[in-house]
């Protein structure tokens, strides 16, 4: 199963590190189901824009000064005065956004077609460690401009902590090292926020491994039996890759260079002041959902606790959906709920954009109730209450009906 | 074959000891290497020095609100209104998360010196405004009254109240 190649180069490092054998498994000769929609491109798309914000982001480290006092006027002097220096800016502002939308596409896909069952678990879990740091690092980097969201973003993120019984007051006197969001603060988020890209580049390394072991998901949700549900990764899902990439990199152009700030705070680009709290404050839009149920329980602990349990609780996803069937193709009833669920994400990231009060402190609430509910009623009795269509007896077969007819003939 | 049972024994009970005891300094030291790391992220000794500030409060006129820094904290230092004063005191016995009588919370009624920092999430509350006529917040809605106590929302408790003193009629030192 070794790499072959008459290359004398590539014999001679083969022999040393057998580097080409492991990419060749990785992405040559890889064995994918033949039937994988689009709905299966975000992987790649979610990749490629960690590689454009590391690029970036290195970039622009350049130019940038992390100090409360020059921080602001820095990425203003990289907007004017450095070569194409906002062309780089708008890539990794709105590369973040991008990224996210990669990544929700990604997990929506594989709950759709419970890419969490058995036996992807540990390959569901290394996502959400990888999203979960990716909202840790874009959160950092929204600090570094140093402009009025930045900063009242950075002092209430850093205030939830405040509320951990007993320890909390200390805990976030370590994370600020002063007495309030600061220098100190500005400096340590600047460096974490330089660090965490790189361990996600190593989680992801370990994603595609365990992607491996069992191979993707498809849209079916059955296993593959033989070379007949199979083709080779290159170069049927190479291109199909690339000509994903080129559509997503479309879009993404029209939002850089047509309207680069769509998905800020105009705020930002006022600096820091600590005397004033702007009106609305809001988090970027890839955290409205979860900021909406912060929001929604009168209690400080209780809304904290809350936050982190609506992504925890991903983690025990694999459990509470009891159904041995993995696509909603084959679940009559998960996938109605499916659908209600995301429009309850959806609802939950509007309630977030707006201001706390009158009707929406109830829809807010709600949404938050059902949000739960789905998880911790739903899935396990849609799992045991559902009877689910019949599934066809291998990928082959339903993908290409006609030809199996005839080779059984 | 009970000596070479018994030998065996305790060199086994050595064994074990000496492995115990090496795993234990092992963790001792690294939690001792790693404590200087965690500890450079507390307040450094400079940040640590900026103790105290002095305010001429003299001009601030009735009914109005001066805010100042306090340990890059914003400090309010609110020139009450006997109205105000009132209906702080007439809501000493409401009923509130975090029950105080007004008193406790001025050294003269009319001077009201608080931390400008919502006990919820750290924002800074708007004055003058919400439910209570005293202090709004609005991150997230909660709601304070003329005392700065909170009243309505999510924040715990209320504002807090600095050190501070009246060097004379018309300065106060804060820290
Ligand atoms: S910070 Fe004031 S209500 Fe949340």
């Amino acid at each position: 199963m070794a790499f072959q190649s008459d290359n004398k180069v590539i014999k001679w490092i083969e022999y040393r590190l057998p580097i080409f054998t492991l990419l060749d498994h990785a992405v040559g000769t890889y064995p994918a189901p033949k039937n994988l929609s689009y709905w299966w491109n975000f992987g790649s798309l979610a990749g490629l824009m960690l590689v454009v914000q590391i690029v970036t982001g290195i970039v622009l480290v350049m130019h940038y000064t992390p100090h409360t006092s020059l921080a602001f006027t820095s990425v203003e002097h990289i907007m004017r005065d450095v070569n194409y220096g906002w062309l780089i800016r708008y890539i990794h502002m709105n590369g973040a956004s991008f990224f996210f939308i990669a990544v929700y596409f990604h997990i929506f896909r594989g709950l759709y077609y419970g890419s969490y069952k058995a036996p992807r678990e540990l390959l569901w879990f290394l996502g959400i460690i990888i999203y979960l740091l990716m909202m840790a690092t874009a959160f950092m980097g929204y600090v570094l401009p140093w402009g009025q969201m930045s900063f009242w973003g950075a002092t209430v993120i850093t205030n939830l902590f405040s509320a951990i019984p007993v320890v909390g007051e200390s805990i976030v006197t370590l994370l600020w090292g002063g007495f309030s969001v600061g220098n100190p603060t500005l400096n340590r988020l600047f460096s974490l926020h330089y660090l965490l890209p790189f361990i996600i580049v190593g989680l992801v390394i370990l994603h595609i491994w365990a992607l491996h072991q069992h191979g993707s998901n498809n849209p079916l949700g059955i296993d593959k039996k033989d070379s007949r549900d199979t083709i080779p990764f290159h170069p049927y899902y190479t291109i199909k890759d690339l000509f994903g990439i080129a559509v997503f990199l479309l879009v993404f152009s029209i939002f850089l260079f047509y309207s680069p700030n769509f998905f800020g705070e105009p705020d930002n680009y006022i600096e820091a002041n600590p005397l004033v709290t702007p009106a609305h404050i809001v988090p970027e839009w890839y955290l409205l959902p979860f900021y909406a149920i912060l929001r929604s329980v009168p209690s400080k602990l209780g809304g904290v606790i809350l936050m982190f349990a609506a992504i925890l609780i991903l983690f025990v996803l694999p459990w509470l959906d009891t159904s041995r069937v993995r696509s909603a193709k084959f679940r009559p009833v998960y996938k109605q709920f499916f659908w209600i669920f995301l429009a309850n994400c959806l609802l939950l990231g509007v309630v977030g954009a707006k201001p706390p009060e009158g009707i929406w402190v109830l829809i807010g609430r709600l949404a938050t109730v059902y949000y739960f509910a789905h998880f911790l009623v739903i899935c396990p009795l849609v799992g045991w209450f559902e009877r689910p269509r019949p599934l066809p007896t291998s990928i082959n077969e339903a993908v290409l009906p006609k030809a199996a007819a005839a080779a059984g003939e | 074959m009970a000596t070479t049972h018994g030998a065996a024994h305790a060199g086994q009970t050595r064994r074990d000891f000496l492995f115990l005891a090496a795993g234990a300094g092992v963790g001792i030291g690294a939690a001792l290497t790693v404590w200087p790391f965690i500890d450079s992220l507390n307040p450094s000794a400079d940040v640590l020095a900026l103790a105290s500030t002095e305010v001429d409060i003299g001009k601030v006129p009735l009914g109005q609100q001066l805010t100042v820094l306090w340990r890059g904290k914003p400090v309010f230092v609110k020139h009450r209104n006997p109205e105000e004063i009132e209906k702080a005191r007439a809501d000493d016995s409401a009923s509130m998360p975090d029950p105080q009588k007004d008193a406790e919370r001025v050294k003269k009624p009319e001077w009201l010196v608080m931390l400008g920092v919502c006990t919820h999430l750290g924002c800074v509350p708007l004055g003058n405004q919400g439910p209570y006529g005293g202090w709004f917040c609005p991150c997230h809605g909660s709601a304070y009254d003329t005392s700065g106590r909170i009243r309505q929302g999510p924040a715990p408790r209320n504002l807090e109240i600095p050190p501070y003193a009246f060097l004379n009629d018309t300065r106060i030192k804060i820290g």
